[in-house]
């Protein structure tokens, strides 16, 4: 496959720093937004809306990254793990924003949201189940808990995105378009995950 | 060279600086009163003790960020093509159980109607807040006029439906057209009013002129914006949301800070232009008019009666 070596020739001279720096430019153009009065009439509800929708991008990029491998020959396996971080922090940064300035911190009202209001319990469950992918993702940890164990704590990262794209889903009034887009992607990548190995052409040759 | 421009102006006849100067001060000045556009004309309109004293927001936050899923379902969607809407000529069709039903034109129907300011403020059911300096007049006058027959109980209204120039209206989001209703006792308060105006022009597009409804005390959606139809009916009227999500949007739709959305809470809400840190501000009762209109609902249960 002349086209995925092509690529995957370029891929490998990309230093996963650039990946980090890249990820940030949004998140670094909505603050720079918020401080001019770039972001509309109501800077909050965008800034928590565009931080979110990122922080979905960026987990179905990470979730791409497998299936291009195995589909596409490609291997963008190096930068899983900037994208991975990145999409934490958006997460993390829509997440601060709803609490201090959608919530303007009225505890009583964010308990009991959390407790009562679906999407915003299965919002944070999801980012519970990202928690502790973001605090191994490092070397150190990964040596620590073995590759297998690992991997294994890491697909929490599944349950994780479609607790996201139905976050998304379930806050909107009627059934627009694009949280149906983002779920179907969602659905559609973690569906690819259970495509069984033979299924693929290079275990199947060897299988036969 | 046959092609060249010519003029036949002169240096004479070049506005001195010093006046086109002071004629822009002039615009600049109408424009921070709220009070310039360039198509709009100037309404006359008389106060209202309705009107609160908070303040208003401003035209651009009450102009630029608004739900007319008409024009698209984002916010920004009807400031960006309600242009392409033809509000001139316009007719409303009034029927159903009134004494004079009929195809109106605009200026028939609201020809000696008096026109006030009323500052309300103005709840989306989404949770977020405005107050409003709009101009109109009582919906009670406007029913007067058309005489509303003893059986008639509810009044049902339609948007207009012209998807070529009402691009949302390709998306079969809200099964057009849009619908909202009132029960006649609802219909008939002072409070509720039909807005032709804000800030003392001509209603922009985006707000739904040429003609909306601006019933203060229940969530914006029921104030139905550009209405092509008024019926007075005896049965309840389908309305749009509750047509598509009758669990979570009910006919009367009162704002209560104590029946919350089934997915999130109307405890609160969050006040448009009040700063990035202004947090939240505890939701009234009624939107602050239950004085005024509790005793509509008296020996209802509310929390049935969403």
């Amino acid at each position: 496959m002349p086209f995925a070596d092509l690529i995957n020739t370029n891929l490998r001279r990309v230093p996963c720093r650039a990946v980090y720096i890249v990820c940030a430019i949004p998140a670094l153009l909505l603050f720079f937004g918020l401080l001019t009065g770039g972001l509309g009439v109501d800077p909050i509800r965008r800034l928590e809306l565009e931080l979110g929708e990122w922080a979905l991008r960026l987990v179905i990029a990470g979730l791409c990254i497998t299936p291009l491998r195995r589909w596409g020959g490609i291997n963008a396996l190096g930068f899983r793990r900037a994208i991975g971080v990145m999409a934490f922090v958006y997460v993390l940064l829509h997440l601060m924003v709803w609490l201090v300035l959608d919530m303007g911190l009225r505890g009583d009202q964010i308990w009991k949201d959390i407790l009562k209001r679906r999407y915003i319990t299965i919002g944070m469950v999801g980012f519970l189940m990202l928690l502790p992918l973001a605090v191994t993702s490092n070397d150190i940890s990964l040596r620590r808990l073995g590759s297998a164990a690992w991997q294994r704590l890491h697909r929490l990262v599944y349950p994780a995105a479609l607790a996201g794209g139905l976050h998304f889903v379930l806050i909107v009034k009627g059934w627009p378009v694009e949280p149906m887009v983002y779920m179907a992607i969602i659905l559609s990548l973690l569906a690819m995950r259970a495509v069984p190995r033979q299924a693929t052409g290079r275990r199947a040759s060897v299988a036969r | 060279m046959s092609y060249r421009f010519k003029t036949d102006l002169r240096w004479s006849d070049v506005t001195p600086r010093a006046d086109f100067l002071n004629r822009r001060q002039i615009i600049a000045g109408a424009a921070a009163l709220g009070l310039a556009g360039p198509a709009a004309a100037k309404l006359s309109y008389v106060p209202s003790a309705y009107s609160t004293d908070e303040a208003p927001n401003t035209l651009e936050e009450i102009t630029q960020y608004n739900n007319f899923y008409e024009f698209g379902t984002a916010k920004e969607d009807p400031a960006r093509s309600a242009h392409l809407l033809t509000t001139d000529p316009w007719a409303v069709r009034v029927e159903g159980l009134v004494d004079k039903p009929g195809t109106y034109d605009l200026a028939d129907l609201t020809a000696g109607m008096t026109l006030e300011e009323r500052i309300y403020r103005f709840r989306c059911v989404e949770a977020w807040s405005m107050v409003v300096p709009w101009i109109g007049f009582q919906l009670s006058d406007l029913l007067n006029k058309v005489g509303v027959q003893p059986g008639a109980k509810f009044v049902a209204f339609e948007t207009l439906v012209r998807p070529e120039e009402m691009p949302g209206q390709n998306y079969g989001l809200i099964p057009w057209p849009y619908r909202e209703g009132l029960r006649i006792d609802e219909a008939m308060h002072p409070l509720t009013i039909i807005a032709t105006g804000l800030y003392g022009e001509e209603l922009p597009k985006q707000n739904g002129a040429p003609l909306r409804l601006v019933v203060p005390w229940k969530y914006g959606f029921k104030s139905i914006k550009s209405i092509v139809r008024i019926a007075l009916v005896e049965e309840m009227p389908p309305t749009s949301w509750n047509m598509i999500a009758a669990r979570e949007y009910g006919f009367y739709s009162n704002v209560n800070p104590e029946v919350d959305h089934p997915r999130w809470s109307q405890a609160t809400e969050r006040r448009i232009g009040a700063g990035i840190f202004a947090g939240r501000i505890d939701t009234l009762m009624m939107n602050g008019y239950a004085d005024e209109v509790a005793g509509l609902y008296a020996g209802q249960d509310l929390s049935k009666d969403y």
